[in-house]
């Protein structure tokens, strides 16, 4: 695969203490490569949403050093925060238009991201006229249309119901092929981690670092039939074990970028 | 790709796709009826409480205390010399009130940005903002008297200081009710501070600011009357009317008085609400109640 072993996130002995004197996480390390779908799984409270927001620049860190080799961000939240007094088609060109491109420019990849998550037909409604699952693909949509190279989620199925959550992880995995992002995705479902990634983190309680380092082997595209699969519970089972505590792993060696991708849809 | 998986999902009924079973077209009429039909009902009673304490309660020489509905009627509204003269003092309140109230708006909204804009600001005005409530403005008029005169701009500073608060009140609730993650959107997109205002908190607090609007709006009325009764001086407003009858004990221009001036109130206040409705109705709840009709 093109671009393999290029890093695109670095975290090298990251420390986050808050100025309430919580540390949240401690001499953190953990280095995200070009094309790869790192899935991020921990106890709640252990410091996963501040890993995405030292990524982002939101958070500065304490100690150690972050390093992003990513031009173009896109950051998910678990709420799709969407701005209520916009249309659908507004929204989308929200981040476009803060970075005052073009109109035409705009309104273009909007109407391209609207239709790579199935919204073409409501981009007329108001967000509060759209079920949750489809409100989090006009979140997704919105951060698609400025094309990153890394997608930052911060557990975005993490409120809705267990069936949209799964149609959700397929389509995720299908602009994953299609849109070629490298992506982070905080998760507490280990399910959710391993269906969907090249490898899985398993953070500690806090402050949060890394106590087990998961590749997956499944080639991609996946099948929903994948959740059901013998080899598929027992990795999810080895990492819900590392999840509890029970024996430390480092499964390969972390720089390994994860096998190839499956070939890409059309 | 099949990314429309629930596009049949659950929409509310502003979504497109089949409404739920036509109604029978009675229904319109039926809503129309319930929707009205108790206000009606409560007017009806007040009527009769009021016709039944002018006849029943009241000897016919003291009957003047609550002159019943039709000579009110009668001897405010339709003998055209009375009339005159209520609607043109009316006339002349109204744009006392609104004169202060447009004043109100723009200190307030002025004022609400800035303390948006900066805790110190906050901290340094809003005491001060609270006070305009707080004092008991019977306690400056002398002070108004003294400086601004004993006419119509006494009576459009009474205004402003009744209607100022609510309306800093609600639009500052409403420009910091942004929450964190629509901040952290803006910053993450190199949004500055003219931008997040105009595009994030201004939009954000429109709901609120329509509130204190509607509020403010009954307020100003009151505030054009209040300052009737202190500044005398120029033309009467509907307030100096209402002494003027009192003195006289005509009770029914009186209470025609009063009653213009409370329609006065409901009418500002509905036009707000109903404004309200037009700007944020189509993405906001509470602007789409029927809390005021």
């Amino acid at each position: 695969m093109e671009d393999t072993g290029q890093p695109v996130l670095e975290f090298i002995g990251v420390s986050k203490q808050f100025p309430d004197g919580t540390l949240a996480l401690s001499g953190f390390d953990m280095r995200v490569v070009r094309g790869e779908f790192v899935s991020v799984v921990g106890p709640s409270g252990c410091g996963k949403s501040t890993l995405l927001r030292i990524a982002s620049g939101l958070a500065d860190i304490s100690a150690g050093s972050m390093r992003r080799h990513a031009v173009e961000l896109g950051y998910v939240f678990q709420d799709p925060t969407l701005l209520p007094w916009r249309t659908v088609q507004a929204n989308v060109e929200l981040f476009a238009e803060l970075r005052r491109m073009p109109k035409d420019e705009r309104r273009r990849r909007a109407a391209d991201a609207i239709k790579l998550v199935g919204l073409s037909d409501f981009v007329r409604h108001r967000p509060r006229a759209l079920s949750g699952g489809m409100r989090m693909r006009v979140s997704l949509a919105r951060t698609l249309a400025l094309q990153p190279e890394l997608l930052l989620l911060d557990e975005p199925f993490g409120a809705l119901d267990e069936i949209t959550r799964e149609r959700l992880n397929d389509e995720l995995l299908q602009l994953y092929l299609t849109q070629r992002f490298t992506a982070l995705f905080i998760t507490h479902s280990v399910m959710e981690a391993v269906y969907l990634s090249t490898r899985v983190v398993v953070m500690s309680d806090r402050p949060g670092r890394v106590v087990g380092d998961f590749r997956v082997p499944f080639e991609y595209p996946r099948s929903p039939r994948l959740r059901f699969a013998d080899q598929f519970s027992q990795l999810a089972g080895k990492v819900s074990a590392c999840l509890r505590g029970e024996g430390q792993q480092q499964d390969p060696p972390r720089s390994s970028p994860g096998q190839a991708r499956g070939a890409v849809l059309p | 790709m099949s990314l429309d998986t629930d596009r049949v999902g659950p929409t509310d009924a502003t979504a497109q796709g089949p409404a739920v079973a036509a109604r029978p077209p009675t229904s319109g009429r039926r809503r129309w009826l319930s929707f009205w039909g108790p206000p009606f009902v409560v007017f009806l009673m007040v009527i009769g409480a009021w016709y039944g304490v002018s006849y029943l309660l009241l000897s016919p020489e003291r009957r003047f205390l609550v002159p019943p509905p039709h000579d009110v009627i009668q001897v405010s509204f339709l003998d055209p010399a009375n009339l005159q003269e209520l609607l043109s003092a009316l006339w002349l309140s109204t744009k006392v009130a609104f004169i202060g109230l447009a004043i109100a708006i723009v200190i307030g909204m002025v004022s609400a940005v800035a303390m948006s804009q900066a805790r110190w600001i906050e901290r340094s005005l809003y005491p001060y903002a609270v006070m305009t409530e707080t004092i008991p403005i019977l306690a400056l008029v002398p002070l108004f008297g003294f400086w601004f005169g004993f006419g119509l701009n006494s009576r459009v500073l009474v205004c402003v200081l009744f209607s100022l608060f609510p309306i800093i009140a609600n639009a500052l609730f409403g420009l910091q009710s942004v929450t964190q993650e629509h901040q952290d959107l803006f910053t993450l997109h190199g949004a500055n501070r003219a931008t997040r205002l105009w595009k994030l908190q201004f939009p954000a607090a429109l709901p609120s600011i329509f509130t204190g609007l509607r509020i403010s709006a009954g307020l100003c009325v009151i505030g054009a009357i209040v300052g009737d009764e202190f500044f005398k001086q120029g033309d009467p407003g509907i307030g100096i009317l209402i002494d003027l009858y009192r003195s006289r004990l005509q009770s029914e221009q009186m209470v025609g008085a009063i009653i213009l001036a409370s329609l006065l109130g409901i009418l500002v206040f509905w036009f707000f609400g109903f404004v309200g409705r037009r700007v944020v109705g189509s993405w906001h709840e509470s602007a789409s109640g029927s809390d005021v009709q």
